[in-house]
């Protein structure tokens, strides 16, 4: 195979490649419209849990309805499921360091606060 | 009907895809490897916008209580007005992958119009705090709370302001090479917004201080 012919393959490769980055092989618009019920459903369900006023119970399934909404929107909306995965390590990355470093910051305010 | 998916620029360059995407070494279009670094970037940001008002909410010496200027339900409905804008953008870049400038056109003017009306929503409410008593610096919890919930307002608008200039470049047939990546790059932004403002309406609004 003559070098010419090799870049072309990797360039061949690399256009798949991307091809797949792209919403083709993502969910119909009829999934994408169930997903956002499925949302705004969740969301009516959070607002039940916070009138409901239940204490700690209502916390945490606040926050879990919360995480669970933010990864169905990054995952189906945003296509990060269908993507390359250094889209995903690039975002995960600033995500999960964000919820690290300002948690170990909280963390310390609690902790001189008391 | 002009085509967004197939630029005859692109055609037959080896260094963009039928998007004409640009591709560096990693065989991945540079302006959404850009995109998706910025937004991992502004997690950052959001991030210690949130703390900080989570660290401060409670510190009120005088002025009015979280719960005393709270609407929930009228941010219940902002909330919602905001999720469905991220459907009609999914449904424009979808349309834009399709190649349907109409759609994706259609699309886009709802975005943004859903968009503006969140924006309206939190000019009403920051006015309508204002007169209960809440200003800039009442209390610490109105400062992180303003300074929060501005930063995702003015990104908001930022991102009507890239939908109606998306609306305007159709219509004047200008999208640079045909590229639906372009549609797609402020989808992302959009969409980010939108996770924001499920953590903010969680961690703000619904979770009692």
């Amino acid at each position: 195979m003559s070098t010419s012919t090799a870049t072309e393959h990797a360039h061949e490769d690399a256009s798949h490649e991307s091809h797949g980055a792209h919403a083709h092989n993502g969910p119909s618009d009829g999934t994408m419209v169930k997903i956002a019920v499925l949302l705004a459903v969740l969301t009516g369900i959070e607002i039940v849990f916070a009138e409901a006023k239940l204490g700690p119970a209502s916390t945490w399934a606040l926050i879990i309805l919360m995480i669970v909404k933010f990864v169905v929107v990054v995952l189906y909306f945003m296509h990060l499921k269908f993507d390359a995965k250094l889209f995903s390590y690039l975002f995960w990355a600033g995500a999960i360091l964000a919820v690290a470093v300002y948690a170990a910051a909280m963390a310390c305010f609690q902790m001189f606060a008391s | 009907m002009a085509d967004l998916a197939v630029s005859p620029v692109a055609a037959g360059h080896d260094a963009h895809d039928d998007h004409g995407a640009h591709h560096g070494s990693t065989g991945l279009s540079n302006n959404k490897l850009a995109m998706w670094l910025f937004l991992g970037s502004d997690c950052l940001l959001f991030g210690g916008l949130i703390s900080t008002y989570m660290l401060y909410r409670g510190r009120v010496a005088e002025g009015p209580h979280p719960e005393d200027v709270y609407n929930i339900p009228f941010t219940s409905v902002s909330s919602f007005v905001l999720l469905m804008s991220s459907l009609t953008m999914v449904l424009a870049v979808t349309s834009a992958h399709r190649g349907d400038v109409k759609r994706t056109r259609l699309w886009l003017i709802a975005t943004a119009l859903l968009g503006a009306t969140f924006v309206g929503g939190q000019v009403f409410e920051f006015t309508e705090m204002y007169y209960k008593g809440l200003g800039y610096t009442t209390s610490l919890f109105s400062s992180s709370f303003y300074t929060l919930t501005g930063f995702h307002g003015v990104h908001v608008t930022v991102g009507v302001i890239m939908l109606l200039s998306l609306v305007a470049i159709t219509l004047r047939g200008r999208i640079p090479g045909n590229r639906a990546e372009v549609v797609e790059l402020v989808g992302l932004y959009w969409h980010f917004v939108d996770i924001v403002w499920i953590v903010i309406f969680t961690l703000v609004y619904l979770i009692p201080s």
